[in-house]
């Protein structure tokens, strides 16, 4: 029964705020069953449109199952965004110094060198949370500053395309080695590689996370830092790689932005939502939706990839601005994150009940 | 307790569906004026549209909002021109969704699709090829990639940047002009180059802070700020983000230089002169060849010559005839290729 | 270099880093007032762009800028409701509420822009204090005095209001029983309650108070630039964040916090306008700030504690 509780509870949180969505759809103008049409339509129409969601899905799952990671241990990571710019940023150098590998070789060194990237970003606040006990939910925020900085100082500079240092100067790399590529799974679509590499690394997460002593050490931290502490465990270190793990995954989204990219090339507008379209802080959201569990935020992910792609449907269909979409994940947290009392008082009821019944 | 935590939570659901209707109905009426607005543009670009290129149907890509004062509306109101309403996906500044936009257009059999974002040439060069039927306009580029369906347009900035600047250093009569640029790339750059030559050409000197950002307003109008505290006597900027800068020069009583659209909607009388985009100019060539069947394969710029840079001076500013006549001179030397704007 | 270091360009660049520290400071003292009761708040920068465009839309229908203000003041007020139940009453964890509160502010402000303006239309900007209606003239002479007076007099109320809060916040959290209250329940919500203060009430309104300057801060930062557009904040509001840690808790460190970003900013743009130093360094001169923050984060954290009850729920049992 807690088990129902346990799906009921997000669920509703997540009708509750689809009922908003329909009633902000109405109140602009527009009919929610036309909305809800066009965004399924933009979400799952065409074989093509299904790749689409799948390839946005990527991001949101990597992110968030390195959220998940972070949050099981108890330490916040809001450096999501930064993460995944650490590790695109070292993916796409390495790829631009070794052009010439061999694809079998070059792709796992760039993915490699993406979670290096993106673990160090996210390492360096858990030793400052476990050594120096600054707050990590700043030093993150911090840290995507310094990350969308040093991007624009890369890509303006020392990366920027040869063709465009004389040009337009447009913040973008070269196009960058064919054997980085992505390779396509399905022709005629966009689905690359870096979906099965995500849904694998999800799968990998649970596997570590509840298979393994390591796991078992991350969340008995997360679940009681002192009881831990007493039964021998290193909790600074514990936090250390929680949050460097949940950076390198991170980063692996990174790579999958450049190297699954339609134009192959790191490309930027100066703010860090032009390159990550803000999966950094959506993929916390795809996360919580998860219930924080690795295997079931991949169908969330999914979810939350048919949102962004129906939200830009809605936005040429029927004109709505797909900041809907954003507002949407705004209220789906706040529901999630509020429904753990609810669920509780829930499993409460259930049990008395229960027992009033004669305990069935 | 219980009932009252479930009161509780019923009273927080009850308060965001207001503070959502709430919200949403004063949108409705607004709403309602706008899609009437809309329908009513509709209808007049349907007529239009049968007496110009009505078998052509045209959809444009665009990272800033349709209605920007600038660089995305230039085009807008120059298809607008043209007699075509198109399909629009504005606002994706995300590279990777304006693909995806591109290729969708394209899959819909749509047979112009306008990539308008220098930043979209990497997409599109994956793109193109795989839809030999449909034409591809992209810009602010001077390269159409060597791909046989996709044109590719720019404005030489430069040139009405020289007219700007060469007005603005008269008037300055010894004091700076502050400059505030976006991204140091593109179209920005040539207009604010060429600003600066035509300042220097009469003396006058130039400040000038590039944002690293086409769309962050809030710093842009900040270092417009700062220039008004150092003392600047005129202002001028490029790009999407000027509409808080335009409103410092209100503020200031300072002459403002508008580039990309005509600013005058935003300063009322303080807008000197803008050089403004018509992109129909072009646009017009491009959709003649590909109704007799060629798709791309050219390049086409917009020039004070060609009628693709329009100096549009605003009544409401008393400017002097003498500087009047003198940037009407350089506007044909321009044109002659007597004065060099790069 | 020579050029910057020139009495009149030191204290024009000041003058402008006091204008851009007052968002800044509006939300950080806030802020600091939901810490000290133990609530982090994560999602100010939501609540400033909702009450910025608030502020911008009634200044644009109405052109008060009065109204626009409480516009603003509504807003933030709003948002604390929801975010005060979200987090006191439910449990929600902060740290993640805030995010929620952020995402949701960050697309539906930029919904109601596209959808209620779209074309970004300007507004009347604030008037500086000598160009006040009435009492304007007052202030003529002392914005005339040389050097100092366009450092001092030469911005709009809202300014002033923003450093006068500084020592009316340090009065209401140190002088008065709703803020040895409010620390109260910052440090020890158990010792609190069992002298009968309420928890949640005092945390209900410590909420409501920083949630209500972040609405300010967001009508500020629409009224001074007179725009509104899609994330006009970029960030402040997470800045302001990490101010409230950076001044450890202490409104008049908070205050030099937000004014150190001014001054970053202003003098940033006052190099480049200069050609002291390139776009390139501008980049890496961008990040100092936030790697400063850090670093100061790592000195303090050593000495200085917080609100030790501080992201913690209170419960009874």
């Amino acid at each position: 029964m807690k088990r129902l509780t346990g799906a009921v509870v997000p669920l509703g949180a997540a009708f509750l705020a689809f009922l908003l969505g329909a009633i902000m759809i109405l109140s602009l103008g527009a009919s929610p069953a036309n909305g809800l049409s066009a965004m399924l339509d933009g979400a799952f129409g065409t074989g093509d449109r299904i790749a689409a969601t799948a390839v946005r899905a990527t991001p949101l799952l990597l992110v968030g199952a390195g959220i998940t990671i972070a949050f099981r241990a108890s330490v916040i990571n809001i450096g999501g965004e930064g993460q995944i710019i650490a590790g695109a940023l070292l993916s796409t150098t390495v790829a631009l110094v070794i052009p010439d590998t061999p694809r079998p070789l070059l792709i796992p060194i760039i993915i490699l060198a993406g979670l290096v990237g993106g673990g160090i970003w996210g390492a360096i606040p858990g030793v400052l949370k476990a050594y120096a006990s600054v707050n990590e939910i700043l030093s993150t925020v911090m840290l995507n500053i310094v990350a969308i900085q040093l991007m624009n100082y890369l890509l303006r500079g020392p990366l920027i395309d040869p063709i465009e240092e004389g040009t337009s100067r447009i913040p973008q790399t070269q196009r960058l080695s064919d054997n980085a590529a992505l390779p396509t799974l399905v022709d005629g679509t966009r689905l690359h590689l870096g979906v099965p590499i995500a849904i694998l690394a999800a799968i990998l997460v649970y596997l570590l996370l509840f298979r393994t002593p390591f796991g078992f050490r991350l969340r008995a931290v997360g679940h009681n830092p002192d009881a831990a502490r007493a039964a021998g465990i290193s909790v600074e270190k514990n936090i250390v790689s929680a949050l460097g793990l949940s950076g390198a995954l991170s980063g692996l989204a990174g790579v999958i932005l450049v190297f699954g990219s339609e134009s192959l090339r790191f490309v930027t507008d100066g703010s860090s939502a032009g390159f990550t379209g803000s999966a950094g802080f959506n993929g916390i959201v795809t996360a919580l939706f998860g219930g924080l569990h690795p295997l079931w935020t991949i169908p969330s992910s999914f979810l939350f990839g048919s949102l962004l792609t129906g939200a830009t449907e809605l936005q040429r269909e029927l004109q709505i601005p797909n900041a809907l979409a954003i507002a949407l994940n705004g209220l789906i947290v706040l529901f999630v994150v509020s429904s753990d009392r609810v669920r509780g008082w829930l499993d409460q009821r259930l049990d008395r009940s229960m027992k009033k019944g004669g305990g069935q | 307790m219980k009932a009252s935590k479930l009161l509780k939570l019923l009273g927080a659901l009850f308060a965001f569906t207001l503070l959502a209707a709430a919200c949403g109905s004063t949108a409705t009426d607004a709403v309602d004026e706008v899609t009437d607005a809309v329908d009513g543009d509709e209808d007049e670009a349907m007529e239009d549209d049968e007496a110009s290129h009505s078998d052509l149907s045209v959809a444009v890509v665009a990272p800033s909002a349709s209605d920007d004062v600038a660089f995305t509306q230039s085009m807008i109101d120059s298809l607008g021109r043209l007699g075509i309403e198109p399909q629009v996906t504005d606002g994706t500044f995300v590279v990777e969704e304006a693909a995806a936009a591109i290729r969708s257009f394209a899959e819909d059999g749509t047979d112009v699709v306008i990539a308008h974002g220098t930043q979209y040439g990497g997409s599109l060069e994956e793109i193109a090829p795989d839809f030999p039927e449909t034409s591809f306009i992209w810009g602010t580029s001077a390269d159409n990639l060597g791909l046989d369906n996709v044109f590719a347009y720019f404005p030489a900035a430069d040139q009405g940047g020289y007219v700007n600047g060469l007005i603005a250093g008269s008037i300055a009569d010894g004091g700076e002009i502050g400059v505030v640029g976006p991204v140091e790339a593109g179209d920005a750059v040539a207009y604010i180059e060429g600003f600066a030559l035509g300042a220097e050409s009469v003396g006058a000197s130039t400040s000038i802070v590039y944002t690293g950002s086409f769309s962050d307003v809030a710093l842009a109008t900040t270092t417009a700020q700062a220039h008004v505290d150092n003392g600047v006597v005129g202002l001028t900027g490029t790009s999407q983000s000027m509409v808080g800068a335009v409103n410092i020069a209100t503020a200031n009583d300072l002459p403002w230089f508008g580039t990309q659209s005509n600013t005058e909607p935003w300063s009322s009388d303080l807008t000197v002169v803008s050089q403004v985009y018509h992109w129909d100019v072009v646009l017009a060539d491009m959709f003649a060849s590909i109704e007799d069947g060629t798709f791309g394969g050219e390049v086409f710029e917009l020039t004070l010559e060609n009628g693709g840079l329009v100096m549009e001076y605003n009544d409401g500013f008393d400017l002097d005839a003498g500087i009047r006549s003198a940037a009407d001179d350089a506007v044909a030397g321009i044109i002659a290729g007597d004065i060099a704007t790069q | 270099m020579s050029e910057f270091f020139t009495v009149s360009v030191i204290f024009a660049t000041l003058s402008t880093s006091i204008r851009f520290a007052v968002p800044y400071l509006f939300a950080a003292l806030g802020e600091t007032v939901g810490q000290r009761s133990g609530v982090l708040n994560l999602g100010v920068d939501g609540i400033m762009l909702l009450g910025g465009f608030g502020a911008y839309y009634a200044v644009l229908q109405t052109d008060s800028h009065i109204l626009g203000l409480l516009v603003g003041i509504a807003i933030g007020l709003l948002m604390g409701f929801v975010y005060a139940f979200v987090t006191v009453f439910l449990h929600a964890k902060q740290g993640i509420s805030g995010i929620g509160i952020f995402l949701f502010g960050l697309g539906f402000s930029d919904l109601l822009f596209q959808e209620l303006v779209g074309t970004p239309l300007p507004i009347r900007p604030l008037p500086r204090l000598d160009q006040l209606p009435v009492v304007g003239g007052l202030f003529e002479p002392l914005v005339d005095v040389a050097v100092i007076g366009p450092l001092l007099f030469d911005h709009d109320l809202l300014t002033f209001m923003a450093f006068l809060l500084v020592p009316a916040i340090s009065w209401l959290l140190l002088k008065t029983t709703f803020g040895m209250n409010v620390r109260a329940v910052g440090e020890n919500p158990q010792a609190a309650d069992s002298l009968g203060v309420s928890v949640e009430r005092t945390r209900f309104i410590s909420i409501l108070i920083g949630s209500t300057l972040a609405g300010v801060a967001g009508a500020t930062l629409s009224l001074q630039l007179a725009i509104f557009q899609q994330n006009l904040t970029n960030g402040i509001g997470f800045i302001a964040v990490a101010l409230v840690y950076f001044g450890a808790w202490r409104p008049r460190y908070v205050m030099a916090g937000a004014l150190l970003y001014g001054i970053v900013t202003a003098t940033r743009i006052r190099w480049q306008s200069l050609g002291i130093i390139p776009q390139g360094a501008s980049d890496v001169a961008a990040m100092a700030p936030a790697i400063v923050t850090i670093l100061a984060l790592v000195l303090l954290a050593s000495r200085v504690r917080g609100p030790a009850a501080l992201t913690k729920p209170f419960s009874r049992h």
